[in-house]
């Protein structure tokens, strides 16, 4: 059983090999990505995020979901020697946090249901637990940065997570905290493979923002992999990113 | 196991150094079409002559013989960052080394492990045919960011 759905500004895929999943279990999935698209939307004037920029609600009045989000965006900026930070100006912008935690909490939903075999992929960055449908690892492909369309590398991957941050698409949305003005033109996306989606798409994305030696930051990271790619089409991988390729 | 520690330091430098050389040189050059450069696919065992210039170590005799000491290399300009080690000589063999400085900058003296010191492969990419259940890259929007990147490229090259 598998369904798309335009939310948050961007395709949400569940699938379920389970055959226990009935469609509610898929609608449960996608009614959760709304409740917290309508929460933490920066674009929507009457979500929390909002009414907590413009000053109409106090931090500690939010959504204990909105409390936990900036505790974890605080963390991951200590995590990531500042390079994840949710300040932008004079607002916050919690969205390179909140959509990595919303997967993984829709995931953890799911396995709570006691669903095994499963991937929610949000604007393609993926939680894949068990088994696909033929009884292997699933196999996630990392996009090819110049060739719409076409992929670079087949993983294979149960109960991970994979992210990737880019340039290569709407434009430079990731920057160098510590050198705001400085392009970062040089890496065009790098892939993380983590224990789960919301560590590897806030490593991902604070990996990408540190340039050129953003590999060799997740590469001292326990349990981390990744691939990265640059402008020249060069990929330069980790240690044990191997591990998770399939050989085509 | 110090002699192992110290090889890998060796093969992890010199894969900088190549790579460092490369990055430097090689801008003009067209896609790479191998997967030669900075592969550390085998590690050098015994070979003075593997050694980069980025260790200082005294020149080896023909039998592959270090004089004793304690010599600090230069600092090197990798790709991802500087590299510095410092390398310990007894009994005509390299018996330590210690990174001064590494490309993850965590303090003046790391100790060397598996997780500590990058051992980062490079390949160039290659689009695949091959069925998946589902892709990972950067969201997507902007087509037109990679039609003009993939314009510039074939320019470059």
């Amino acid at each position: 059983m598998k369904e798309t759905r335009l939310i948050m500004g961007m395709p949400v895929t569940v699938e379920i090999v389970d055959p226990s999943a009935t469609t509610s279990t898929l609608e449960s999935v996608f009614n959760y990505f709304v409740e917290i698209d309508e929460r933490f939307s920066t674009y929507k004037p009457a979500s929390e995020i909002s009414r907590l920029n413009q000053g109409e609600v106090f931090l500690e009045h939010t959504h204990p979901d909105m409390q936990t989000i900036f505790g974890l965006a605080e963390q991951t900026r200590q995590d990531t020697e500042g390079y994840f930070n949710i300040w932008q100006g004079d607002h916050f912008d919690p969205s390179g946090i909140v959509k990595g935690w919303a997967i993984y909490q829709a995931a953890e939903q799911l396995a709570a249901q006691g669903v095994k075999d499963f991937y929610i992929d949000a604007g393609s960055d993926i939680e894949a637990r068990g088994l696909s449908a033929t009884g292997e690892p699933w196999r996630v492909g990392i996009r090819h940065p110049f060739s719409s369309g076409e992929i670079v590398k087949v993983l294979s991957v149960s109960n991970r997570g994979v992210a990737t941050s880019g340039t290569y698409e709407r434009g430079q949305h990731i920057y160098n905290p510590h050198q705001p003005n400085q392009p970062l033109t040089q890496i065009v996306s790098l892939t993380v493979i983590g224990p789960n989606i919301y560590e590897a798409d806030r490593y991902a994305t604070a990996a990408f923002a540190m340039g050129q030696r953003g590999i060799a930051f997740i590469d001292q990271l326990p349990g981390f992999e990744g691939y990265m790619i640059d402008r020249d089409g060069l990929a330069t991988y980790t240690t044990g990113f191997e591990q998770f390729t399939v050989q085509v | 196991m110090k002699l192992k520690q110290a090889v890998l330091a060796i093969a992890v430098v010199g894969a900088f150094a190549i790579y460092a050389f490369r990055q430097h040189f090689g801008q003009a050059e067209s896609l790479p079409t191998d997967t030669t450069v900075p592969i550390i696919s085998s590690v050098p065992t015994s070979t003075p002559a593997d050694i980069p210039s980025a260790v200082v170590v005294p020149s080896p005799t023909p039998r592959g013989r270090y004089k004793d000491g304690t010599y600090t290399g230069s600092p090197a300009d990798a790709f991802y960052g500087t590299v510095q080690v410092k390398a310990v000589i007894a009994g005509g063999k390299i018996t330590d080394i210690q990174f001064l400085q590494y490309p993850n900058d965590r303090g003046h003296s790391v100790e060397i492990n598996t997780y500590a010191t990058p051992i980062l492969r490079s390949e160039a990419i290659q689009a695949q045919n091959a069925r998946v259940n589902v892709v990972s890259g950067a969201t997507q929007t902007s087509q037109a960011f990679v039609q003009s990147l993939s314009a510039a490229l074939q320019q470059a090259s």
